[in-house]
């Protein structure tokens, strides 16, 4: 396995492997061995508006609007999400919900296009030579046409040809392995578009400037292979080849094929400074910059054995699934089954009148002889044939245990969320359990129990902060009224014995404190009142300090978070440390707030002709500009991650760290808005 | 009509566990056939009156248990216990020694922890080791004569099935300890040249017991080679083995030596047929190294220290009770992290 591989350029690259994997019937041959058909015009196109992981689109045309091919449809909505394009020239029939080829098999927002079988496009900025454009216009061309991940997940394709941010790309890897039976399409594009495919590559390349750029490719596509070997020449891709194996072409498995590198645990390609795209989407990005052409089509393969002519067609995005089959002679089978995808990662539409999206790269009719439905399981007898099996060395047998025993955190213990849902383990598994079911169950329970976790937590901060602030509060206003009772009573004792020395008061006041902190505090509040009315406290010093208490926060909520994952014990330790800097930090903001108003007065008193500068005090408009700013921000980090724990887990962590940022934010925002209503009352 | 919609996988490979359980099954058959050669009638006739025992009983169970038999009677597993026992029992043994050891195994070791799967304990050990401690006479006096040492040949069936049915009395000499025994018990006062000159030990290691050990270790391989045992658990059984037999019992004058540990007893039998029950043995890769290696070493300890002739059931249901605790401590690691995680809460953080 860990053979060479020869290679006329880089003779040295060996090819290096990965744990586990399994070898299934590859049944490849059954779809290619024909040309590229291309699917006839349906009588109207269903077009999603959230075909790729991200935020939905957002329609910029009405149901009447006439639209030409290529013509922008949906607009992106935020940083990761993509554009939408009508595939061909229609009319806009509805906007409404629809069904979706989803997992969950519920409907999605869609756009409805009659079409007018005239297939007029729109007018192409089209590119002889990419090197003319700089890298953002590459990346916008790609962002304009809509292009995401086109190997199933659906990842924006512009996102990922920015290089990150400190470090720069070391490889791009072109997953060219199509490892999962039956799918076809990589392959047949390879062997008839293997020249665009390497002028896609190129393009990325000029916009990540790789230190190398390889293409990972299983052997059993000779013909592929022969063909990019010929297309690469003169450029500096190398074409790897590597055993086939299911599944190498697993993002971390092929970056582990390639470059025996390991992608750690809860983190992305790009933090050890990989890249990898798909076959299809270099491609898509080499129409895009050449021809300016938006991804409208895709290569799709029909196969198994209900449809009779398989094969892999070039089809019109929102081509309704069911319509596309039936022009390749597809017979429903009993019970009928259409799964999008392959056998081991694929899954059952639920309604077949779904369309094909940017991420559909087969749809796989299968007969029950071919692949027959799951058998009752027996037992697990712990053989352990999984744990052989498992491309991410786990031990799905003992997983296997938690998970139906809901010993949720032995689960994770045992680096549950680093399973990839291949299937492998189930596949080879004795018993005919549904292994990878109960993993998905197990996942989606835990992440349910933990953003309830961070709920009640927050909810919790909050409300103990809430108490805090009433708690000093009140001992304030006791200070206060304590302090004028003593003034009296002083200036009574003044008025009745002016010849009496004033110690006996004075130690009365600050003996005690000495030993009663209630005393204590109503002396520290004392101080800190006059020293704010003398503007002792420096309003620019506090504010250093209040930024100091907030990074500090922010390294305890990283933490936190940090913990949450590898090291439980610590978890409440270290939730009881960040509420103590919370309170840190509002004390600190309620300090800084308190010199900062004041000075305010003060300024306003010493000026009291002339109107404050607008520098020092910001206008009310300003603030709840801020502050509306601030929400839209915290709702869009919201957003992306509600997005990110259902699609993308490995961007959770992170994301969950900028929301919080976020929400401390606007309550700095809030606040600051609340004091500038308070003076905007005294005034 | 809403399409049918699974989660995926979708396809299957061909592993099944009745096919993983028959292999194991026809694996022993070579050293079933050596042992009825040298050793008469017995063993065979234990294996089938232990399988009856075993299917009824766990037809009986299930039925009890509101499961249902025919299903789970398909798994082979009930059988497996009952070769294993019929392999492992004294050939001429009476009958309800075969019977209490069966049902013990079947009832009690497998149906009363949950069945299939859920069983801590080695069931065909649990049953073994029942009848070892409750009737030590009928256990270690009721194994055949070689064959080769008898001038008018083995048993024939009729006689075999009279002594183990009505317990007719054996004749002289038809019956014996075995060399494992007298190894251990003669050498403690004589040399190993005078004990080796004994008729049980033959022409080179263990006469008989040398050629059935030799079947189970190429039944094992078969096994090894269609990767239904993993390699680890039979390799760490025979290292434990020899280890302390290298280190501490070279001597030959004082301790028996390795070749009749090896090639003796039931270790061939135990290290490739017993200790690999995947259900009672620990299930990862490293650990499957401590837990055969232990069983090796206790093997040792029993046979050369211990009162019994042989060890086999003992080491394995001790390292049985260990088996979860040696999971915990051998996760591999996990693809994307730095090393594997041992015990019960991560410790490569703090």
């Amino acid at each position: 396995m860990t053979a060479p591989v020869s290679n006329p350029n880089h003779p040295k690259r060996a090819v290096h492997a990965f744990h586990g994997g399994i070898h299934p019937p590859e049944h490849k041959v059954d779809s290619n061995q024909t040309p590229i058909a291309t699917s006839p015009l349906p009588p109207r196109l269903i077009m999603p508006l959230q075909q790729h992981l991200g935020k939905a689109a957002k329609p910029i045309v009405a149901v009447g609007d006439h639209v030409l091919k290529g013509q922008r449809i949906a607009e992106a909505d935020g940083a990761i999400s993509a554009h939408v394009h009508a595939p061909t020239s229609g009319t806009i029939t509805a906007i409404e919900d629809r069904a979706i080829p989803h997992p969950s098999g519920l409907s999605d927002r869609c756009i409805e296009i009659r079409t007018d079988g005239e297939d007029r496009w729109i007018e192409l900025e089209a590119n002889e030579h990419y090197e003319t454009l700089s890298v953002e216009e590459i990346r916008d061309k790609v962002r304009g046409a809509g292009i995401a991940g086109m190997g199933g997940a659906g990842f924006p394709t512009e996102i990922k040809m920015h290089p990150p941010q400190q470090d720069k790309v070391n490889t791009l890897i072109i997953n060219a392995a199509e490892c999962e039976p039956y799918i076809t399409a990589d392959d047949r594009l390879m062997r008839e578009r293997a020249d665009e495919l390497v002028k896609g590559i190129e393009i990325m390349a000029y916009a990540l400037q790789p230190g190398e750029c390889l293409i990972g490719i299983e052997d059993n596509k000779p013909e592929a292979i022969e063909a990019l070997k010929r297309a690469v020449g003169g450029t500096r891709i190398e074409v790897v080849v590597v055993p086939t194996k299911y599944p190498s072409g697993g993002e971390k498995q092929l970056i582990k094929l390639l470059t025996d590198k390991e992608v750690p645990s809860g983190r992305i390609p790009a933090d050890i400074g990989i890249v990898c795209q798909n076959v299809g989407t270099a491609v898509a990005v080499f129409r895009a910059v050449r021809f300016g052409e938006p991804l409208i089509s895709r290569i799709t393969t029909l196969t198994g054995d209900q449809i009779s002519r398989k094969g892999n067609v070039e089809v019109l995005l929102g081509t309704p699934i069911q319509w596309l089959l039936n022009q390749y002679g597809y017979q429903a089978g009993n019970p009928e089954r259409i799964i999008v995808g392959g056998p081991m990662m694929g899954y059952a539409l639920n309604d077949p009148d779904a369309p094909v999206v940017k991420t559909t790269n087969c749809l796989l009719a299968p007969s029950a002889e071919e692949l027959p439905l799951a058998e009752p399981a027996q037992a697990c007898i712990r053989c352990g044939l999984c744990a052989e099996a498992c491309p991410a060395e786990l031990l799905p047998q003992q997983l296997y245990w938690f998970a139906r025993s809901q010993e949720h955190e032995k689960a994770e213990h045992h680096n549950l969320f680093d399973c990839i849902e291949c299937g492998a383990c189930s596949y080879v598994c004795p018993s005919a359990i549904p292994l990878v079911h109960y993993y998905r169950h197990a996942k989606s329970e835990i992440k349910q129990h933990r953003q309830e976790q961070e709920k009640s937590d927050r909810a919790r901060i909050r409300f103990e902060a809430r108490q805090e602030r009433l708690e000093r509060e009140k001992q304030e206003k006791e200070a206060k009224r304590k302090a004028r009772a003593e003034a009296a009573a002083k200036a009574q004792a003044a008025k009745q014995a002016p010849a009496a020395p004033a110690k006996p008061v004075e130690t009365a006041a600050s003996a005690p404190a000495q030993n009663d902190p209630k005393q204590a505090a109503i002396e520290a509040a004392l101080a800190r009142k006059q020293s704010s009315n003398q503007e002792a406290e420096d309003p620019e010093a506090l504010k250093t300090a209040l930024d100091k208490a907030i990074a500090k926060l922010d390294k305890m909520l990283d933490a936190l978070e940090q913990a949450k994952q590898d090291n439980p014990d610590q978890v409440e330790k270290l939730t009881r440390a960040v509420e103590k800097n919370q309170v840190r930090v509002n004390q600190a903001r309620q300090n800084y707030e308190r010199a900062l108003a004041s000075s305010n007065t003060q300024a306003a008193n010493t000026t009291a002709k002339a109107p404050p500068e607008p520098k020092e005090l910001p206008s009310r408009e300003q603030l709840v500009t801020n502050l509306e700013k601030a929400r839209a921000k915290l709702e869009k980090m919201s957003d992306a991650l509600e997005q990110a724990q259902s699609e993308q887990p490995e961007q959770v962590e992170k994301l969950i760290r900028s929301v919080e940022k976020n929400r401390i934010r606007v309550e700095a925002a809030e606040r600051a808005l609340a004091e500038a209503d308070k003076q905007e009352d005294v005034r | 009509m809403a399409l049918l919609t699974l989660s995926s996988p979708h396809a299957k490979g061909s592993n099944r566990t009745s096919d993983l359980m028959r292999w194991v099954i026809l694996a022993c058959v070579p050293g079933l056939a050596l042992q009825t050669y040298f050793f008469g009638w017995g063993n065979l006739h234990n294996v089938l009156w232990c399988a009856c025992i075993a299917l009824s009983c766990e037809a009986i169970v299930l039925k009890l248990r509101g499961r249902a038999p025919a299903f789970y009677l398909k798994d082979y597993s009930a059988l497996v216990t009952a070769v294993l026992l019929g392999l492992a029992l004294p050939p001429l043994a009476p009958w309800w020694i075969s019977l209490v050891a069966t049902t013990f195994a079947i009832v009690f070791a497998k149906h009363l922890y949950g069945g299939m799967g859920y069983n801590p304990f080695n069931p065909a050990m649990a049953g073994y080791a029942l009848v070892l401690i409750s009737f030590p006479v009928a256990m270690t006096t009721n194994w055949a004569t070689p064959s080769s040492m008898l001038a008018d040949g083995q048993l024939g069936l009729g006689d075999t099935l009279a002594v183990i049915w009505q317990q007719s009395p054996l004749p002289d000499g038809f019956s014996g300890a075995t060399p494992l025994d007298v190894y251990k018990h003669e050498i403690a006062y004589k040399t190993e040249e005078t004990v080796r000159a004994f008729a049980v030990f033959g022409e080179h290691f263990a006469l008989g017991w040398e050629w059935v050990n030799v079947a189970f270790l190429l039944g094992g391989l078969v096994l090894l080679g269609l990767k239904i045992i993993p390699w680890q658990t039979p390799v760490a059984v025979l290292t434990g083995l020899a280890v302390p037999s290298l280190l501490l019992g070279s001597d030959a004058d004082q301790y028996t030596p390795l070749s009749i540990h090896l090639l003796a007893g039931a270790t061939m039998l135990g290290a490739f047929f017993i200790a690999t029950d995947p259900v009672s043995s620990s299930t990862t890769p490293l650990g499957r190294l401590v837990y055969g290696f232990g069983i090796g070493l206790l093997t040792y300890i029993i046979r050369t220290w211990g009162g019994y002739p042989d060890a086999f059931a003992f080491a394995v249901l001790l390292m049985n009770f260990a088996a979860p605790l040696i999971d915990v401590y051998t996760q591999p690691r996990t693809y994307g992290f730095a090393g594997p995680k041992r015990g019960p809460k991560s410790r490569e953080n703090q």
